[in-house]
């Protein structure tokens, strides 16, 4: 029998539904499915999926396990290296990284091992009866900042090192960007819930409410802790600067999002969310992805992605791109946003639509050379504006890092663009302070994320490690 | 969960809590803010902080009932809990090089100039107060600023106590008979505020004022409570809630403050307790 050249495809809930619920999109493999996926799987000497894997799962081994039908097992070889493989199996764009090492893909489409983790993960959480509590066995506490996948991943490895975690969140709930960026259809908090749950019985503690660099200083951890690690990602929203950015309608995707999800704005919650009819989401990534599509289960009628380069060069996930075409997503591509227009009627100061966003104004481009980074370079076209009508602008054009722990601590050196500088290991310019994630990279993926707290991890034992002797 | 210590009502509408959040307290200066949610599917509410006792391990809060949430919290009883408190957060109000100084508040705006006249009045500044309400009812904490003023001027609009009309009207006459005030502190509702920065900014009196926006996070995060301060995108929660009266965009914050009154009119009526309760 002949290798099966595409992969297995994932069951989706169907488009004209999924528009108006918040349920998952995508509803896994079952046991066949999943069997069948990790027989497309060479198991080939180089491993190099292993290497496209920025925590170095052992992948191979793991897909063995599943096509052997121990999925038990299969899941602890994952566990081996991630603390949160039920969202990694959702979130990573595997199709730049594992998934485009995979030696299948270079004749066939590559093994889907996003989905078989996703499979591993998900059956783990709904078989293992496995409530074996954990205790910390090294005399040492290490503070964490942050619940996002940075610091989820660092307090899981050091946790499981044995070290005693305690975890501090800004905000009432845990989980960072998982819970208040990402939405419920694409990594329901259930599952985020759960990973937290067993990060719980490893024994780290989580402490919500409290924001360091404001409630408790990073100098006052160090008083109290051995090593802190600063995983406070994302922060400040960007704006592009144009004309109309203070009309009411406009949000940044942290705010939209965080409204819907964190605050549960679409279940009727305390929380208010505009319900637009159109809307603009400006910016081509996965938060804009996810803000489009948030819009549209709201009850957008018209929701319109604007980005200034083509199709091709879309960096959000490729799946949820297809997802978002599959939902009715209107692509404006090579549109560069020149001002957004607001309401105003000049004879009724009372008219309660004055101040509200009409529409926004777009210049056409064409795509020029490649710039630095090898993308290539939009050029307007002179005269080619013209109006998209829309109610509502949502801009996902990346954030600049928190600026509470630079304003705090300023005796950690940060780079000229208010990032967290470190070494290789994540280690920041003084003894025993160490950084990972979007604080140091600025916005990034969640696989990024979670490496740099998972290497910051190894560093702060190695520190603490040699300390003792 | 937080503790509600205490709870006095102000006026019909303005009720006063502290709340014990001991980290909060430790750190809490005058200017700063917090944010609270009442249970667990409420909404974040920010709420400047108008009071702390760092040895007791409590922070004051001043409300006025003004939608759903803050009704919600009025009716919690000191003995019991609040969701979550959050803070100090913001930048804390800087009276560095103030010996003379004006603070003029309005309406429950008062509850948050308080703490900062009260500072200024420990380091050594002369204080003036003027302090405006709707009307005589409405008065909150006169006696407490009498003590901390050198000199308390109390307006209302109807003229029902002291003084009848604006907070402007004995700003302007006070800078017009001499009075030279370092500083203008000015916090109140919007339209108070741009009312006020229109008579100091032609003066050229300094003038601070307090933004109190609409907020998510209040960390740095969502970037919600944007506001426009001299031509740029400034954030209330990390780069305020302070700013220079003279640079901000007051008619474009207006317009933002009223982004969801027709939600938060819908929460209100649509709730049964809260209505009995705004009886």
């Amino acid at each position: 029998m002949g290798i099966q050249p595409k992969k297995n495809i994932m069951p989706v809930q169907d488009p004209s539904e999924r528009i108006h619920n918040f349920n998952e999109v995508a509803l896994g493999y079952r046991e066949e499915l999943a069997v069948a996926e990790a027989q497309r799987c060479l198991n080939c000497k180089n491993r190099p999926c292993v290497e496209g894997c920025p925590i170095n799962i052992s992948i191979p081994d793991f897909i063995s396990e599943i096509r052997n039908g121990n999925f038990e097992k299969a899941y602890s070889v994952i566990a081996e290296s991630s603390s949160l493989p039920a969202v990694c199996g959702r979130v990573c764009p595997q199709e730049t990284q594992c998934e485009s090492k995979c030696t299948l893909g270079i004749k066939f489409e590559p093994v889907a091992i996003g989905r078989l983790e996703r499979f591993v993960a998900d059956y783990h959480n709904s078989n293992s009866k496995d409530t074996i509590k954990r205790h910390t066995t090294i005399n040492k506490k290490i503070a964490v900042v942050g619940s996002g996948p940075s610091g989820l991943a660092c307090a899981g490895e050091l946790a499981k090192k044995g070290y005693q975690v305690t975890v501090f969140e800004a905000l009432h709930k845990v989980g960072g960007v998982l819970i208040y960026g990402i939405p419920e259809f694409r990594l329901p908090k259930s599952i985020v819930d759960k990973e937290i749950e067993s990060l719980k019985s490893y024994g780290v503690q989580f402490k919500t409410n409290i924001v360091i660099g404001k409630t408790i200083t990073v100098d006052e951890l160090m008083e109290e802790y051995s090593a802190v690690f600063i995983g406070t990602g994302a922060g400040l929203p960007k704006f592009m600067g144009i004309k109309g950015e203070g009309l009411n309608g406009v949000y940044s995707a942290n705010e939209f999002l965080t409204r819907a999800n964190l605050m549960k704005a679409y279940a009727n919650s305390s929380t208010p969310i505009m319900q637009a009819k159109n809307v603009a989401v400006i910016g081509g990534g996965n938060v804009a992805m996810d803000a489009a599509r948030t819009a549209l289960r709201l009850g957008a009628e018209n929701v319109y992605i604007v980005y200034r380069r083509s199709m091709k060069e879309l960096p959000a996930r490729k799946e949820e791109i297809e997802h978002a075409e599959e939902e009715g997503i209107q692509f404006e591509l090579l549109r560069n946003p020149v001002e957004i227009i607001g309401y105003t009627n000049a004879d009724n100061q009372r008219d309660n639509k004055n101040g509200y966003v009409k529409g926004l104004k777009v210049r056409k481009c064409v795509l020029g050379e490649p710039d630095e980074r090898g993308r290539r370079r939009p050029i307007e076209i002179e005269n080619s504006e013209y109006v998209i009508d829309v109610d509502c602008v949502i801009e996902a054009i990346g954030t600049s890092p928190n600026p509470l722990i630079k304003n705090t601590t300023p005796r950690i050196k940060f780079s000229d663009n208010n990032c967290i500088v470190v070494d290789g290991a994540g280690k920041t310019s003084e003894d025993g302070i160490y950084a990972g994630g979007d604080a140091v990279t600025g916005a990034a993926t969640v696989i990024l994320a979670m490496g740099a707290g998972k290497a910051a991890a190894i560093a702060i034992d190695k520190y603490l490690s040699k300390a003792n002797k | 969960m937080f503790k509600i210590v205490s709870k006095r009502k102000l006026n019909s509408t303005v009720t006063m809590m502290e709340i014990y959040a001991p980290l909060v307290a430790k750190k809490a200066q005058a200017g700063q803010f917090i944010i609270l949610r009442v249970n667990d599917d409420g909404e974040r509410i920010p709420l400047t902080i108008a009071g702390f006792d760092r040895e007791a391990g409590t922070v004051k809060i001043i409300f006025q009932i003004v939608g759903a949430t803050t009704a919600l919290l009025n009716i919690k009883n000191a003995g019991e809990y609040i969701q979550d408190f959050v803070g100090p957060l913001g930048c804390a109000t800087r009276i560095d090089g103030i010996s003379k100084v004006c603070i003029v508040g309005g309406g429950v705006g008062c509850a948050i100039a308080l703490p900062l006249a009260q500072k200024l009045h420990e380091a050594g500044a002369e204080v003036h107060s003027i302090i405006g309400f709707r009307n005589k009812d409405l008065i909150i904490l006169e006696d407490e600023f009498k003590r901390c003023s050198d000199k308390l001027t109390v307006m209302t609009d109807d003229g029902s106590y002291g003084g009848k009309g604006f907070v402007t009207a004995p700003l302007e006459e006070a800078i017009n008979s001499g009075e030279n005030y370092d500083e203008v502190f000015a916090i109140g509702p919007l339209i108070m505020m741009k009312s006020v920065v229109a008579v100091t900014k032609q003066k050229k009196v300094p003038t601070t004022v307090s933004m109190n926006p609409i907020m998510i996070d209040g960390t740095g995060m969502c970037g919600g409570c944007r506001l426009t301060v001299g031509g740029n995108i400034k954030f209330a929660c990390v780069d305020g809630p302070d700013f220079n009266g003279f640079d901000v965009d007051f008619d474009e914050a207006i317009v933002r403050s009223a982004m969801y009154k027709e939600f938060e009119a819908r929460a209100c009526k649509n709730c049964n307790l809260l209505k009995s309760e705004v009886k």
